[in-house]
């Protein structure tokens, strides 16, 4: 997954501390893998440095100073890009996707259709090897239906996750 | 409207209520020659419906759908009945062979019901059922054969007459893995050997794989993945 524009995406709806973002990260994404404050921090000094985020306050207190992130234009480009982009069909690709259609949902993007796109790809991947499958012999065709079916199980989750978009839109938007 | 050049079958902004039920709602579709189009989308966002009024089986409430560059709405019922036994083939998931003929009476059907005599029909029968692998039942009814095997006999049928376009809805719905690929196999390498399109209704992406791309339906709604991208 990219945290990079997990992040980014969580800046959309404001600007946050470094600490809020981690917050909301863990929060939404990090289950069972919770952000380091180290990786917040390199990561936004990354984007910085990339123009994609930009210090929208700096608070001095007793400890260290604290900088405030916002989004830039070219930061808000950078995410739709990369929601608008379908994901190499690959086993576990899941939290990825996840991921997409939380930020999807809220910024208010169209979420169905990062779902729709994904399924595309997918199927162009099967495809692929539905066609080798019928010129290739039996150690083709095995090798084939054992990608063919996980990339079936992807598509399946694909069709839930596009059936409970509204739930999830209220859950993540509450 | 202007279909999109060189399609065969066309449809733009259907749309189609059953009582307070919207089953289209601004569908549009299109399909040339040769190819093979998957039409996805979760049970009951409108796919059947979709066929079944580009097949001319259902009127829709208004949009306009053309085949060869005419409207469909422009043909009388007549001339309607007699596209579809003509130029159209259809493959549903069960239920569509006569219990009480035999295999090959089931697959000359259309031929006899467009006039063809007994024996020249049921030659043209044999020979697709051949290409089917299923000419050994010719003597069975469908009673007497497994669902593989009835599948078969029936896609047989849909492409007896020669048609240009063969409407597919869930046709291995009903059968396992291993014999809905077989009958996926048989039933494109058929169709793209006569140049014939296939509307293919499924909501199994290992089916939707054997398609040339796909529409996805949603809401009434219809996206073609392939110029979305």
């Amino acid at each position: 997954m990219s945290i990079g524009h997990t992040l980014l995406g969580l800046l959309e709806s404001g600007p946050r501390h470094g600490y809020d973002l981690k917050r909301a990260f863990d929060e939404k994404f990090g289950h069972d893998r919770p952000l380091h404050y180290g990786q917040v921090y390199s990561t936004m000094s990354r984007l910085l440095k990339n123009g994609l985020v930009e210090v929208d306050g700096i608070e001095a207190g007793g400890g260290p100073e604290r900088k405030r992130y916002a989004i830039t234009d070219a930061g808000i480009t950078d995410v739709e890009r990369w929601l608008a982009t379908p994901e190499k069909p690959e086993e576990y690709l899941q939290s990825t996707l996840y991921t997409k259609v939380v930020l999807a949902l809220l910024t208010h993007r169209d979420a169905a259709d990062i779902l729709d796109t994904q399924r595309s790809e997918h199927l162009r991947s099967m495809r692929i090897l539905t066609d080798r499958k019928r010129k290739g012999d039996l150690a083709d065709q095995l090798i084939c239906d054992h990608a063919l079916f996980h990339l079936e199980a992807d598509l399946r989750w694909l069709e839930l996750t596009a059936a409970r978009l509204d739930k999830l839109r209220a859950a993540v938007t509450r | 409207m202007t279909p999109p050049p060189g399609s065969l079958l066309a449809a733009e902004n259907l749309r189609k209520s059953f009582g307070p039920t919207v089953a289209l709602d601004g569908a549009d579709f299109s399909i040339h020659p040769g190819e093979v189009v998957a039409v996805m989308g979760p049970s009951g966002s409108g796919k059947s419906t979709l066929l079944h009024c580009l097949a001319g089986i259902v009127p829709p409430d208004s949009g306009s759908i053309t085949y060869a560059g005419r409207e469909l709405a422009g043909l009388s019922d007549t001339e309607r009945s007699a596209l579809r036994r003509r130029d159209f083939g259809f493959v549903f998931q069960f239920g569509q062979l006569v219990p009480e003929l035999t295999c090959v009476e089931n697959v000359a059907l259309p031929l006899r019901l467009n006039g063809s005599p007994r024996k020249e029909a049921e030659r043209a029968a044999l020979t697709w059922m051949e290409r089917l692998e299923v000419d050994d039942l010719k003597g069975k009814r469908p009673g007497e054969v497994s669902g593989g095997q009835g599948q078969r006999v029936a896609v047989a049928r849909a492409l007896v007459t020669g048609p240009r376009v063969v409407f597919a809805d869930e046709p291995t719905g009903a059968l396992d893995s291993l014999n809905g690929e077989r009958v996926m196999e048989l039933l494109t390498d058929a169709a793209r050997s006569t140049n014939a399109a296939v509307v293919l209704v499924t909501h199994e992406a290992r089916v939707a794989a054997y398609s040339d791309r796909e529409i996805v339906v949603r809401d009434g709604r219809s996206r073609d993945m392939e110029r979305a991208i």
